[in-house]
């Protein structure tokens, strides 16, 4: 119980060029095509022994989400095959199906009947579910006065109420709380210590390694990978950060991901940019200590952010200035060059190219982390950009022995002392 | 089939748990419940019989009984209330039902299921009143009221079959729930219901059989009106059609029903 195997799956949807293609098709003798096919997901092939725990990584639209349907038998595959093996519990948009003029419990008995439980075996957990999802006295309100948390709760509770033999989880935690999720979690540990087998989609590419012993690259629709999941998860924000050349499903990547990171194409493609094209920054990449190219940095050292800009007209009086951002947007270091008087006083000519280069302490905890760039009129008031680039570098810092923070963004040297007084 | 059957069972609990709450949440939030149920049929046949009997002097033509006008017209409308209510529902249920069908794992075949039962709920209540009535006003026609059953199974299987039909068909082409909204009405006027079918002239009488309905309600007039059992050998036809509908609704239901998860 609990096993899932996967052959050639492939899901295409029909495209019709017009609203009467369709008709045509249907009515003309023969049935002949009038269609397209658009392909989502072509010749998925993996398997999941029982037991074990399955991350699966990729972008938005790599097909995470058509491939958990077709598993869960939502959607039926185009082409191949899926094969399961025992009872699955599928955390896809929790609280989907809730009625919102209902009770919380007469929710719950509904939400359990679609899973094909009885109504006796909800009476029975019906007091685990109340205690798990923990919203008190709302329990017998009408959904509509709960919180979109209270409604991932109890659904939560409920997807939850009985051990299942395979557990599908999307990004659907993202919503409660961080007791709540802390909750969840243990749950879903302790299902896999039971035995069930896990699929867990996230971008929190952390948290699957740390939940999953394997995982599933997709990438436009295809297997990018399939293997250990700290390998896989590893090429997968390659494939983010940098590009995914020389990348190819699941061979010969290991010695690769042991060298650091020093891909040429650093751009994110989450960048938006924008100025009066007085200037323009033609590249931005960082650097290590040693002067290499990189995009992956142990803890401390030095981090050195260079970019290259091509004056189109003549300028003076303008400052250089750089941003690093978590994920979330919150602004962790920015500075500029409006305090020094030799940058601010300079005038650039027509033509002239030029390479900015700022250099920093390492200090950022181990994550990710995003890079502005800006080229700033500062004589104009309010300034303007003559070209900013936002989020256009994204670098990861990875923990080693000198991390010394546990929590925060922040990681700095650190020492703890206990003396007897 | 007999998956799928089995399917059904296992979901039991879902299909009634469903009628259910689909009773309680259309008059949840109403002061009056569940006596809407009854106030509406009650209100469109005192419509019916004040215009067509008093004011329009309706009679019919060889009966001699006050209620008998009445009578006629509830055996006609509850039943084709039954049928519309099951139509309507049915083309629009995997419409309506999208988010479930989008993103749960269940048995398909559980919400037609829902559809006839909570249909039939409906009808058992206005129905059970009109009997109470008749019981009451002893107009009460004995054990040929016993051929209501064999009726509305027919009805129920015809307007699920063309239901369900209909209701693939919709989700591909809109239009079908459109057209089929124009299409009852006319259905209904001109199905003998509200006048008896002594009021066509011949053309149109002989014209009757080409509508399947006309025969059905007939049946259940007969019933009330005159206490006869229905004449069998006109119910074949509307029969075999819904055996036909039924199957065809299946089966198109079978091979589109993946494509219609794509296409909702």
């Amino acid at each position: 119980m609990g096993s899932i195997s996967v052959s050639n799956l492939g899901k295409a949807y029909k495209q019709y060029p017009t609203r009467w293609s369709r008709l045509l098709e249907w009515i003309t003798p023969g049935h002949k095509p009038h269609h397209t096919l658009r392909w989502v997901l072509q010749d998925v092939s993996f398997s999941v022994e029982p037991g074990e725990s399955v991350g699966i990584v990729g972008v938005n639209g790599a097909g995470k989400s058509t491939l958990l349907k077709m598993i869960t038998g939502t959607t039926q595959p185009t082409t191949g095959g899926v094969h399961v093996n025992g009872r699955i519990a599928a955390l896809l948009e929790l609280g989907m199906g809730f009625h919102p003029d209902f009770t919380g419990r007469q929710n719950v008995f509904m939400a359990g009947q679609l899973q094909g439980l009885t109504v006796r075996q909800l009476m029975e957990l019906m007091p685990e579910i109340e205690r798990f999802a923990d919203i008190g006295d709302y329990i017998d309100q009408p959904v509509r006065v709960f919180s979109s948390g209270m409604q991932v709760r109890l659904a939560f509770a409920v997807a939850t109420a009985l051990r299942p033999d395979i557990l599908i989880v999307d990004e659907a935690l993202a919503v409660g709380d961080a007791a709540f999720q802390r909750k969840c979690f243990r749950r879903i540990e302790e299902f896999r210590a039971q035995g069930t087998t896990l699929l867990f989609v996230s971008h929190d590419v952390d948290c699957v390694k740390k939940l999953c012993s394997k995982a599933l690259f997709l990438k436009d629709g295809c297997v990018a990978a399939f293997g250990v999941a700290k390998t896989v998860c590893d090429m997968y924000e390659k494939a983010l950060f940098g590009g995914l050349e020389g990348i190819s499903a699941g061979v010969d990547i290991d010695a690769r991901l042991l060298e650091p990171l020093v891909d040429e194409s650093l751009m994110s493609n989450c960048e938006v940019a924008y100025g009066d094209g007085r200037a323009v920054i033609e590249a931005i990449w960082l650097e290590n200590e040693r002067g290499e190219r990189a995009n992956v940095f142990g803890s401390r050292g030095l981090l050195v952010l260079k970019y290259r800009v091509r004056f189109n007209e003549a300028v003076g009086r303008i400052a250089f200035a750089f941003m690093a951002k978590t994920r979330d947007g919150v602004a962790l270091f920015g500075m500029d060059t409006s305090h020094m008087p030799e940058i601010n006083g300079r005038a650039f000519a027509l033509g002239d190219i030029f390479i900015a280069r700022f250099e920093l302490e390492n200090a950022f905890a181990p994550g990710v982390y995003y890079i502005n760039c800006g080229i700033r009129d500062d004589s104009a008031d309010p300034p303007v950009f003559l070209h900013r680039r936002v989020d256009s570098v994204l670098f990861r810092v990875k923990s080693d022995e000198l991390t010394f923070v546990k929590s925060g963004v922040i990681n700095t040297v650190a020492a703890f002392e206990l003396a007897s007084a | 089939m007999s998956a799928m059957l089995r399917a059904l069972w296992n979901y039991r609990g879902f299909i009634l748990g469903s009628v259910k709450r689909e009773f309680q949440s259309k008059y949840r939030n109403s002061l009056l419940g569940a006596a809407w149920t009854v106030l509406n049929p009650l209100a469109m046949i005192l419509v019916y019989t004040v215009i067509f009997a008093e004011v329009m002097r309706a009679r019919l033509p060889g009966v001699d009984n006050g209620f008998a006008y009445s009578i006629y017209l509830c055996a006609g409308l509850l039943t084709w209330g039954l049928f519309a209510e099951i139509i309507g529902r049915g083309q629009n249920v995997f419409l309506e039902n999208a988010n479930l069908l989008k993103k749960l794992s269940f048995p398909r075949m559980c919400l037609p299921v829902v559809i006839i039962l909570s249909a039939l709920l409906n009808f058992a209540i206005v129905f059970g009143l009109f009997t109470v009535f008749l019981l009451v006003s002893s107009n009460f026609p004995g054990d040929a009221f016993l051929a209501m059953l064999p009726l509305l199974a027919i009805l129920v299987l015809f307007s699920i079959g063309l239901g369900i039909t209909l209701g693939v068909l919709n989700v591909f082409f809109r239009d079908i729930g459109q057209f089929f909204g124009i299409f009852i009405t006319f259905w209904f006027w001109l199905t003998p219901i509200v006048y008896p079918v002594s009021a066509l002239s011949d053309g149109i009488r002989d014209a009757m059989v080409w509508n399947p309905m006309a025969a059905l309600m007939e049946g259940f007039q007969q019933i009330f009106i005159a206490n006869r059992w229905p004449q069998w050998e006109n119910l074949w036809p509307i029969t075999l059609l819904a055996l036909f509908l039924c199957v065809t609704g299946l089966g198109l239901f079978r091979r589109h029903v993946g494509e219609m998860v794509d296409e909702l």
